[in-house]
């Protein structure tokens, strides 16, 4: 049944006899192509074109529309086209395929590339400002939402709020201790290697004790909170939204805010100075180890220097910074997440620019914690 | 191929298909016919889909034969599989559309990775899929997310028939559409089986579809099929299941009485 395709073109007098023969179906598309183009050029100014299609042994969309194309292109050269031989089994095809892409369809006009470029930059202008506009709209969602928890403290979603706690705290402490340990140990190898030069080992506790306590600890930490919570806030929100559950939820009278989003906000504002306090720990435990393990510095010596290197300031400027991160991340998160449209595609670039844009954010941030504590002198 | 092979599309024997200890199919046996539109109906959580969808190869059977145009699937070569593959499209319910993808481009799609065509060919072969499942050739150029419920069902059509399907599975095809578009949409199903001599094998509760379109329905209840035929004879089917069905308060609004 299956036999290659063919097309013969007879000129006779004033006429074109075309006769398909083969399987004109989709298989043989490299060839019905060749073999159609060719016909094409042949066409010339018949004044009658006869298509006989009782060669053609099977047919299907691609075939058909082939010839209803030849047939197109003969009938526009000014010449009459007559088809035969159309067996009943496909006959409705034939007649289907002649009705479609009858339609011009005009291109959309190309922009003048200077203008495309020049409207390109103004949108994202508009959008850069609308991006700080959303982050105050959620704060402002935000803060309305906590206020009428706290009028009616019952209505404050514990289990919810628990929850979140155990995943974005709880779970993350391990990896947290991990790294910010393996950090705590590589700073404090770097300057014992570059400080034994000047024989100002010792100094060494100074440098891990306030990088750590003041910068580094709560930066590490939150940006890995930024990179494993932000991202998952944003997906759920985001699929939640997609799946239109957000607006079940609108729909049953409840505010989304204050359902989903709060929880998930005052779980980050209070685990994530934990957590950062944990990880500057397990830094400064880092830094102590190779102090003694690399630099021959015993745990008390450790000790004692530390307690003369760091105050208690070093310590609060590093924890305070700590819930204004999280509500930062949490923040651009959640409002990521309902920016999400409906294709899969969006929510993965929703979540993407919410890891980005908090990560960019909580540097920003704690840049502008350092000149405030250094202008007021703390 | 002899002539008692030309003329079953599907034919499923004494297939078991299960999840942990709950056999959902019981040695259940199926014969479609070539061209004839096919419905199945049964009880939600039936195992309807579950039945299509091992067919088609999306979830694993325990044992029994299914045979697509003549080829047992599981058994042949990875080749003749995807060959088969070829040869049907499948309506999934929610039309399982890429969504990244404009609808054009989902037409397109299986053009693209099974054939080599010149863009301009495959541009005209999408735009007259669209047109023949009643698209309009503008709402190519949307992305899924745009549509409404009938035109992603239209879409999703539209790329089931990209291909020139010998198959085409439909999993209720007409739900979640008004009685006017789902009228519309059997209607179609039935023009585009006729025109393009497909076998259609559609998984439904719509009534009226099965009415007016089905040449056969098949009725499924305790893991096998307990009738299967014109619609005529599933009406006078004595099964208790089937009796219910067909003859339950809310089909008695729609018929009349048989006698």
């Amino acid at each position: 049944m299956a036999s290659h395709p063919g097309l013969t073109a007879e000129p006779t007098e004033n006429a074109l006899e075309l006769r398909p023969s083969g399987s004109w179906v989709s298989r043989y598309v490299t060839e019905l192509e060749t073999l159609t183009g060719s016909a094409n050029a042949k066409l010339g100014h018949a004044t009658v074109v006869r298509l006989d299609l009782g060669a053609v042994s099977e047919i299907d969309t691609v075939g058909a529309w082939l010839i209803e194309k030849l047939g197109r292109r003969a009938a526009a050269g000014g010449s009459r086209v007559e088809a035969t031989g159309v067996a009943e089994s496909y006959g409705g095809l034939v007649e289907e395929v002649r009705q479609v892409n009858r339609r011009e369809i005009t291109p959309a006009p190309q922009p003048n590339p200077l203008v495309a470029k020049l409207s390109e930059l103004g949108r994202s202008t508009l959008a850069a400002a609308q991006d700080i506009t959303i982050f105050l709209d959620m704060l402002a969602a935000l803060a309305f939402a906590l206020g009428r928890t706290l009028r009616r403290p019952r209505s404050l979603r514990v289990t919810s709020l628990v929850y979140q706690m155990y995943r974005i705290g709880w779970q993350a402490i391990p990896i947290v201790v991990l790294i910010t340990f393996l950090i705590g140990a590589i700073i404090a190898q770097q300057g014992i290697f570059h400080f034994r030069r000047f024989g100002a080992e010792s100094y060494v506790v100074d440098m891990v004790g306030i990088l750590v306590l003041r910068e580094l600890g709560v930066l590490i930490v939150a940006i890995m909170v930024a990179g494993r919570s932000g991202s998952a806030y944003t997906a759920e929100i985001g699929s939640m939204k997609m799946r239109e559950e957000i607006d079940a939820l609108v729909t049953m009278g409840l505010d989304p805010v204050e359902v989903l989003i709060l929880p998930r906000i005052v779980a980050l504002v209070l685990t994530l100075p934990i957590l950062a306090f944990i990880g500057s720990m397990a830094a400064l435990y880092g830094g102590g180890l190779v102090a003694q393990l690399y630099g021959g510095m015993g745990p008390p010596i450790f000790i004692a220097r530390l307690h003369e290197a760091i105050s208690v300031t070093h310590f609060e400027v590093g924890m305070l910074k700590a819930p204004f991160m999280a509500l930062v991340i949490g923040i651009v998160a959640c409002s990521e997440g309902l920016r999400v449209k409906g294709s899969a595609e969006s929510l993965g670039q929703q979540t993407t620019t919410s890891v980005v844009k908090s990560i960019f954010l909580v540097i920003v941030l704690d840049g502008l914690f350092a000149v405030f504590f250094a202008s007021i002198g703390m | 191929m002899d002539d008692l092979e030309r003329s079953s599309a599907i034919r499923v024997t004494d297939l078991i298909v299960g999840f942990g200890r709950q056999v959902v199919l019981n040695e259940l046996c199926l014969e479609v016919r070539r061209g004839e539109i096919l419905g199945l109906v049964g009880a939600s959580g039936g195992g309807k889909s579950v039945l299509m969808r091992t067919i088609i190869g999306l979830i694993p059977r325990r044992s029994g034969t299914i045979e697509v145009m003549g080829i047992p699937l599981g058994r042949a070569d990875e080749r003749a599989t995807q060959d088969v593959a070829t040869r049907w499209g499948i309506l999934f319910q929610q039309g399982a559309l890429f969504s990244s993808l404009t609808v054009k481009q989902n037409v397109q799609f299986p053009l693209r990775e099974n054939l080599q065509m010149s863009p301009g060919l495959m541009d005209e072969i999408a735009i007259a899929k669209l047109e023949m499942v009643g698209l309009r050739a503008e709402d190519g150029d949307k992305f899924p997310a745009e549509l409404s419920g009938g035109m992603t069902k239209r879409a999703a059509l539209a790329r089931a028939l990209a291909l020139d399907p010998a198959i085409v599975f439909l999993d209720e095809p007409t739900s979640g559409l008004d009685p006017i578009s789902a009228g519309d949409f059997d209607a179609l199903i039935k023009t585009l089986q006729q025109t393009l001599g497909l076998t259609v094998f559609m998984v439904t509760h719509d009534l009226a579809s099965l009415n007016t379109v089905c040449d056969r329905v098949a009725a499924l209840a305790d893991g096998k099929i307990v009738a299967i035929g014109p619609m005529s004879d599933l009406l006078r089917s004595e099964h208790p299941w089937v009796k219910a069905y067909f003859h339950g308060k809310r089909s008695q609004m729609l018929q009349p009485k048989v006698s």
